[in-house]
């Protein structure tokens, strides 16, 4: 049996979750707070997933770039990948929170929404 | 000369939720002066997730955690002056405010709530040797550049220090295809957070420099080079340690202070452990009426509790206008809340036990890290309260609360102090 001690990096308090595989199957999680811990240290242990979070260039709108975040986890090992799609995208101002910029990125089932409201410049 | 009942400054995640405690208390004749012409402070430019898990129970980016204190304040109809100065506060709580409109205005306030956030320390307080070339940033600096302005500061970077600040902006600028080289500690522990460890070097192979430094900067117009040194446990360069890395960014994420000229200003005493105000428990500090909140009395790591201390300030803002109108006030005995062992700071620093109303949460952190200790709370010299710890680290902020029974019955000095378990 092997043990690991995982960060979960869901929220800043940051539990160190521990745990036990016997080869590739997981026996046990503890030591996580919340089940989104639990979640996290299976995940981890198999393909782990993150948010992703950029900007995109917007036009018309009060700054040059508009914070965008994924509505879920992406792997993390496709995150080059998902920068690449981004960096392609333009939008026009206004946008709403939530505005979905890019949908289903890369296939993950992911959108890519617009992390805040932004007027037109006047 | 125009008079508010309470006069915010700063419009960032405190002075936003203050403003909202307010209106629902029942105060109505507010104002917020916020110098940017948006509201929403520093939480605009941190675009990455992990705020609001305690607050919404969901995980959003700074803007989005912002907007949602924005929608509020403009529901209650919270009155937000934009491109707007506060330069100077009395303590009889005339303060004094620039914007293109009005130009230079002085009004006066029932109360003040100074929720002016915080500063990045700069290259100058550390003293690296070396030219002032272009290439060298406080990592807050250029996450403004890259997420609010759309400007990458350079391509091969290395960072000074592991505040989360400067994590984040490691993981961001490799994200937009620099070559983070490493991040350098003078500690022999992080100051980040574990999450910021984990998500933002570790999954990116950026190595950490623990116990190091940066010791000198080479180039001419743009930095070229840069020299770091281990250090020994006197926090000195060990001579032969010496490792060069080729970059044309170094960024500095040394440290935040609690921005206090206006405190300063007003004669407002304060705490040399936190460099902010010394406050009590409804956030009043030593100046009548002017009270204290967010990163402006002392640095947080989450803005959920930014949240929950900027709401009690505006509840305490409250009962003064009130206990002030109903000539009601507040008890006269005081009772102080000291740092004992192993702590080195504690907020609120005063508490009125004739007049406890609901609980009181006290935030500290540790000097050190420590493992298997307890949290020690002591009245009068008795124990209070235990609490067991497995793991305390100083990056995050601990949290203790106290009943209003408690409170009230205290008879001497609180001390807090974190001890081996017994
Ligand atoms: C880079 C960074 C990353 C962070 N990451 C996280 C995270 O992942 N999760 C989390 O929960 N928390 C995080 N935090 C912590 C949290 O977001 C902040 O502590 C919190 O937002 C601070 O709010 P504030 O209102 O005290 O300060 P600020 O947001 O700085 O607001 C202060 C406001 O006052 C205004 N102001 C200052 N002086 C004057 C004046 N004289 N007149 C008028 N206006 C004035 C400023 O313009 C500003 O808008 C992070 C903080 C930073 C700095």
């Amino acid at each position: 049996m092997t043990e690991k001690e995982l960060i979960c990096v869901n929220c800043p308090i940051g539990c160190t979750v521990t745990v036990k595989m016997e080869g590739d199957e997981i026996i046990s999680v503890t030591g996580n707070t919340c089940p989104k811990g639990e979640a996290y240290a299976r995940k981890e242990c198999i393909r782990p997933e993150r948010i992703l979070t950029s900007t995109v260039k917007i036009e018309g709108g009060t700054h040059r770039v508009l914070p965008v975040i994924t509505s879920e986890e992406i792997p993390l090992d496709v995150m080059f990948e998902a920068m690449e799609e981004v960096r392609k995208v333009s939008v026009k101002a206004p946008v709403s929170e939530g505005d979905v910029i890019i949908s289903n990125l890369l296939g993950t089932g992911a959108d890519v929404v617009a992390s805040r409201s932004m007027a037109a410049a006047d | 000369m125009r008079h508010y009942e309470s006069v915010i400054i700063g419009g960032g995640s405190a002075g936003l939720a203050a403003a909202v405690a307010l209106k629902k208390q029942g105060i109505g004749d507010i104002v917020i002066l916020e110098k940017d012409g948006e509201p929403g402070g520093i939480l605009e430019q941190c675009i990455h997730n992990g705020f609001g898990l305690q607050t919404f129970k969901e995980q959003l980016s700074g803007p989005a955690y912002a907007e949602r204190f924005i929608r509020m304040a403009e529901e209650l109809g919270v009155e937000i002056k934009l491109n707007t100065m506060a330069v100077g506060l009395t303590r009889g709580r005339e303060v004094e405010y620039v914007n293109p409109e009005e130009g230079d205005v002085t009004v006066s306030a029932d109360t003040v709530i100074l929720a002016v956030g915080c500063y990045e320390r700069p290259r100058g307080a550390i003293g690296i040797h070396g030219p002032r070339c272009a290439g060298v940033y406080t990592a807050g600096q250029a996450q403004k550049y890259l997420n609010i302005d759309g400007y990458m500061v350079g391509k091969r970077v290395f960072i000074l220090g592991s505040g989360d600040i400067g994590l984040i902006m490691a993981r961001r600028m490799t994200l937009e295809g620099a070559k983070v080289l490493g991040v350098a500690e003078l500690m022999p522990y992080s100051s980040g957070l574990p999450r910021n460890m984990k998500q933002c070097l570790e999954d990116f192979g950026i190595p950490l420099y623990l116990s190091h430094t940066v010791t000198k900067t080479f180039g001419k117009s743009r930095l070229e080079k840069i020299e770091l040194m281990e250090v020994d446990d006197n926090r000195q360069p060990v001579p032969g340690s010496e490792m060069y890395f080729d970059c044309d960014t170094l960024l500095l994420s040394v440290g935040l202070i609690p921005e206090n000229h206006l405190a300063d200003d007003a004669g407002i005493e304060m705490d040399p452990s936190t460099k902010g105000p010394v406050v009590d428990d409804s956030y009043m500090t030593s100046a009548e009426g002017i009270f204290a909140c967010g990163n402006g009395l002392h640095v947080h790591d989450l803005v959920d509790f930014v949240s929950l201390q900027a709401e009690r300030a505006g509840e305490g803002a409250a009962r003064y206008i009130r206990a002030k109108r109903e000539g009601t006030e507040a008890g006269e005995r005081r009772v102080s809340v000291r740092p004992g062992e192993n702590v080195s700071y504690t907020v609120p620093a005063l508490v009125h036990p004739d007049s406890a109303w609901g609980n009181v949460e006290f935030f500290f952190r540790v000097k050190a890290p420590l493992d298997t200790v307890s949290v020690v709370i002591r009245g009068g010299g008795r124990v209070i309260r235990t609490i067991k710890k497995r793991k305390m680290i100083p990056s995050e902020m601990e949290r203790v609360v106290l009943t209003k029974d408690v409170i009230a019955g205290l008879s001497g000095d609180v001390v807090i102090s974190v001890e081996p378990q017994a």
